[in-house]
């Protein structure tokens, strides 16, 4: 017979087995994500998808530790303020295990500086700056993406080899640009000791004035153009160059711009010919970029942008971390991700223990355009740690701790 | 520069700058005639280039498809505007002053999500116009076809404003409404029609401009903002009203602009120069020098006293001490109940709070409203920041002393602002404020650039989340209170008589510039001391702390809360952040939420929120005695 007593006890074994039996044990592991997802939307919306994918994939494989994971995201509003809040409210509030994500130089670097304070592992995703393994890295703080330097580096051997002697150099005004050119500067002046810079343009990112700094380049008279444009930005300057007769006889060299997410919004007039960096998804054809390339399109009914493959790969990164840690505890999982090596859809990535920079590849080729659309043709594949200064080198410039 | 090279790059400028003018002077003529600081124009703009790109991809890429769709464009943003005049300002005219502010930011907020909703995340890249794509070549040069007509259409767009404004009765209204818009609706004249129409006609030219821009620009989230403060500085510039004037503003900065580009880098003196990297803060710095020579912009007048539509001020009333006791006890007991977070948000909402009174007191009693007040909130931050990092001061000591320098920057810029008065003076704050925030994004070896600065932690005794929280409620909380008892001593009282009647003030024998200038320092640094609270709970500080965002969310906080009464801004710093907080955390499309919040609170607390549940008070007492 029903009675009360028997009602309070079968709940309580019940409220019992529910805190202490086997599913307890399932509860899933939380890793927290944080991304300037209203302001970067072009990149951030396709790396959100390629979240979910390693989310679901890892989920239908049983998870790691035997548990499921969960990524809990946030909008840090494309503010370091913001961010630091958001970091703490996911490691206080929703007890995630540690953190993930960023796009900004300035918002990577502030959780960077925030996860040293409050001894969590961060795997930065997105920011390019190379002051987060660098000048200002940390022992908790890793970074997957091929940085500006590297990227700038992987440009270098073309531009090399063009001898061209007058360079003009346009790049946003902001870390992303500055460091870019930079590091454009050294590289090539090192290899090609009677190189000119004859101009040089840093306009505000996002509101380029494209008719007059295509002017004052054409003025210049420069033999080749170095650029880190992107966004609208570029589309501005790639339409404005054009009918100005910019490029004509000029080699471009532009960071980034064979990326769907830049490369695609400029359709048939994608600029023939420029070097560039970027992401030919439809030519690929490794097992492992083929194996994401199917499940993202079975899942999506759309082709993967870079920001799916950063979004997937740092997922996979923390997955991986996770698994060789074999617990999360901060210590061990800080050890497990310094050397961790694992599978992206690029290739086998190494996260160095020498800078905790991840040896991430990128694709380096020439912008041609076909049934009216932009794509990269005479595309090779470089290998990040081939793209990375000396290891003396980069110890000059990691502050030691 | 060769000649051909100036040439072109004077014909760059004037091409920037029509578009410019078109949107500067919607802007000009609806402020002009309803008083409202419009921020939702800038969306309309960012409209007119979207709706252009999709009507074109309906109609065809062939001349006629490209012009109708730019003209229809232009009058369906015209539609939107006049969507946005009636379901929200036309029901809040009577409410305090700026207070529409709050909801034309709400609408910018709102719009931004319905553009990323119906258009995607992705840039639109229109078509080049058709017949106009190619270039045409002048002095051994190549300029677009298209940039010429542009450069045609300004005059053209100006002319038929110049036309529409004195030779109909519709702008004699408009210029009538302009100079006294009492006196035009004590003559019989339809406000409500004649401010529809004005804000059709205003919106039109926003549409336009943007539409008019697609072959040169894509369609991006990023617009809105990105043309808005450039806008603002055109017609202050120009000076409020002045078609010709801001006409006259778009080219000098346009023209500015590519002349900056054009000289490029430059060494003088063994001093490298970068002029192209001075495009970040040229238009700011013009404006700055304008409104110190010339108060009222280049062709504006003085402003006609302007009898106020809302109701007089009424005054504040001393909170009591008992009420503020049992608040303290409260907040003092939080962290031992609540959970880490609420204790981290605290913290935020306190050193928002603090700002928020500081631009309280400055643009409610004392009558000078501030765009730039993010400024001393910034450069607070940045002084604890360097005070820390540059010169190896104790944590103590640098978050004691940076209120000291943002005050010290409060003397400089407030001596030229208390010279202005309204928008004029709200600009000239924005102004620094800008210069400011481009000294320091630029200045990488000492403020860290666009990066900002870390590793800026509290000492170790403080590094505790609860133990910080009590040194900002400490801190943040003693501000408030200085703040709030100032209000009440004879300097507060001077403020609000030369607020209420300058002239009277004067002639009592208040010195009131004086006086404006020191609640300018006074209001600066402790906006500083909330600046240099905040970035130690941060650990990091940024660029952003100093930005137009910045200053609008400081803004937004006080108008939230009722600018009309004492503790309105502390109330609407905890809500805007407590609800944005929230908001983002739990839904896709937070910023139209977060619009649509705002604009319920708008509609239903023309009084702010503060002010809006007092009236429900007094009317619940009135209604029981």
């Amino acid at each position: 017979m029903l009675t009360r007593n028997n009602l309070l006890a079968g709940t309580a074994a019940l409220v019992a087995l529910a805190l202490f039996g086997p599913a307890g044990a399932q509860t899933p592991i939380k890793i927290g994500e944080l991304n300037s997802y209203k302001v970067f939307p072009a990149f951030l919306e396709p790396y959100k998808k390629g979240i979910e994918l390693a989310v679901e994939e890892v989920n239908a494989a049983g998870g790691v530790l035997g548990r499921k994971i969960e990524v809990i995201s946030r909008d840090d509003n494309g503010n370091p303020g913001d961010a630091v809040r958001v970091a703490e409210e996911l490691l206080s509030r929703e007890q995630v295990s540690f953190l993930i994500g960023t796009f900004p130089s300035n918002v990577g670097l502030a959780v960077a500086d925030f996860a040293k304070q409050r001894k969590v592992l961060f795997i930065a995703a997105e920011p390019l700056t190379d002051k987060i393994v660098w000048d200002s890295g940390n022992a908790y703080t890793f970074r997957l993406r091929t940085s500006t330097y590297m990227q700038t580096a992987m440009l270098i051997p073309d531009a090399v080899k063009l001898k061209k002697k007058r360079w003009a150099i346009v790049y946003p005004n902001y870390e992303y640009g500055q460091s870019a050119t930079a590091a454009f500067k050294k590289l090539l002046k090192e290899k090609q000791p009677d190189v000119e810079f004859v101009a040089e343009q840093a306009p505000p990112l996002g509101k380029i004035d494209a008719g007059a700094v295509a002017q004052a380049l054409a003025d210049a008279k420069p033999d080749a153009i170095f650029s880190s444009l992107f966004g609208a930005d570029l589309a501005k300057f790639v339409r404005e160059g054009q009918t100005r007769g910019l490029f004509k006889g000029v080699e471009v060299f532009n960071l980034l711009a064979g990326e769907p997410e830049y490369l695609d919004p400029l359709k048939e007039e994608a600029p023939e010919g420029w070097y560039v960096t970027g992401y030919p998804w439809s030519e690929i054809k490794t097992p492992e970029h083929t194996k994401f390339l199917t499940a993202y399109q079975t899942k999506f009914k759309d082709y993967p942008r870079l920001g799916s493959v950063v979004g997937y790969a740092t997922v996979m990164s923390a997955v991986e971390t996770i698994k060789k840690a074999g617990s999360l505890d901060q210590d061990k999982l800080i050890a497990a991700a310094s050397g961790l090596k694992l599978m992206t859809p690029f290739g086998m990535v190494e996260y160095r223990s020498i800078d905790h920079q991840s040896t991430m590849g990128a694709y380096v080729g020439r912008i041609a355009v076909k049934d009216g659309k932009g794509y990269m043709k005479d595309w090779r594949f470089v290998d990040g740690k081939d793209a990375l200064p000396s290891d003396a080198e980069v110890l000059k410039m990691r502050p030691k701790n | 520069m060769t000649f051909a090279s100036i040439i072109i790059q004077l014909l760059n400028g004037l091409a920037a700058a029509s578009s410019l003018f078109l949107v500067s002077a919607g802007l000009s003529l609806i402020f002009g005639v309803t008083r409202i600081v419009n921020f939702a124009h800038g969306s309309l703009y960012m409209l007119g280039l979207y709706g252009a790109y999709s009507l074109i991809e309906a109609l065809g890429r062939t001349p006629f498809g490209f012009w109708s769709a730019v003209i229809l464009a232009a009058l369906a943003v015209g539609l939107v505007g006049i969507a946005i005049e009636v379901l929200v300002l036309r029901r809040i005219y009577r409410a305090p002053e700026l207070f529409q502010l709050l909801a034309t930011f709400a609408v910018v907020l709102v719009i931004k999500d319905i553009a990323l909703f119906t258009w995607g995340a992705e840039d639109l890249v229109g078509p080049r116009a058709p017949g106009l794509s190619m270039a045409v070549e002048i002095l051994g040069k190549r300029i677009p076809a298209y940039d010429l007509l542009l450069i045609a259409i300004g005059p053209v767009v100006l002319g038929v404003m110049w036309l529409l404004l004195t030779r109909t009765r519709w702008g004699a209204l408009v210029r009538a409404a302009t100079q006294d818009r009492e006196m035009v609706g004590a003559l019989g004249v339809d406000q409500a029609k004649l401010f529809t129409s004005v804000f059709f006609v205003g919106s039109v030219l926003a549409g336009l401009g943007g539409a008019l821009q697609i072959p040169r620009e894509p369609a991006n989230l990023e617009l809105d903002l990105a043309i808005i403060a450039d806008a603002f500085v055109i017609t202050v510039v120009g000076g409020l009203g002045s078609i010709t004037g801001a006409f006259l503003a778009a080219v000098i900065i346009g023209v500015a602009k590519a002349f900056c580009i054009g000289i490029g880098t430059v060494t003088w003196f063994g001093f490298e120069i970068s002029f192209s990297k001075l495009t970040l803060v040229v238009e700011f710095l013009i404006m700055a020098v304008v409104l110190v020579a010339r108060p009222y912009g280049l062709l504006g007048k003085p402003q006609a006293v302007q009898r106020i539509a809302a109701d007089p001020v009424p005054p504040l009333t001393a909170p009591s001490w008992k009420i503020a006791l049992v608040w303290v006890v409260l907040l003092l007991g939080v962290p031992l109940v609540a959970d880490r977070y609420i204790t981290i948000m605290l913290t935020d909402i306190v050193c928002f709070a603090l700002f928020a009174v500081s631009l309280h007191f400055i643009m409610g009693p004392a009558g000078m409203v501030s765009f730039g007040h993010a400024a001393y909130f910034g450069l607070g931050a940045y002084a604890g920041g360097l005070l820390l990092k540059r010169a190896g001061l104790p944590m103590e000591a640098a978050l004691l002393l940076a209120p000291l320098c943002a005050g010290a920057f409060a003397v400089v810029y407030g001596w030229f602002c208390v010279r202005l008065s309204g928008v004029y003076l709200a600009m000239l704050t924005l102004a620094f404020a800008q210069i400011s925030w481009s000294i320091v994004f630029q200045w990488d070896s000492f403020t860290g650039g666009s990066n900002g600065l870390f590793g800026i932690w509290p000492s170790a005794w403080l590094a505790g989340k609860t133990t910080y929280y009590y040194l900002a409620l400490a801190c943040c909380g003693t501000g408030i209170a200085l703040l709030w008892r100032v209000l009440f001593s004879p300097f507060g009282a001077a403020l609000r008589a030369g607020r209420d009647s300058p002239l009277r003030a004067e002639a009592i024998g208040i010195d009131l510039r004086g006086f404006q200038w020191a609640a300018f320092v006074l209001v600066g640094a402790l906006a500083g001391l909330a600046g240099s609270v905040y970035a130690f709970s941060k650990g990091s500080i940024s660029p952003s702390t100093i930005s137009i965002g910045q200053s609008t969310d400081g803004l937004i906080m006080v108008l939230l809360g009722g600018v009309e009464t004492l503790t309105g801004p502390v109330v609407g710093a905890a809500v805007y952040t407590w609800v944005r907080d929230a908001v983002a955390r739990h839904t896709e499309f937070w910023r139209a939420v977060m619009g649509g919040i705002i604009l319920l609170i708008v509609l239903l607390f023309p009084q702010g929120l503060v002010g809006g549940l007092k009236a429900l008070f007094l009317r619940w007492k009135e209604a029981r005695a």
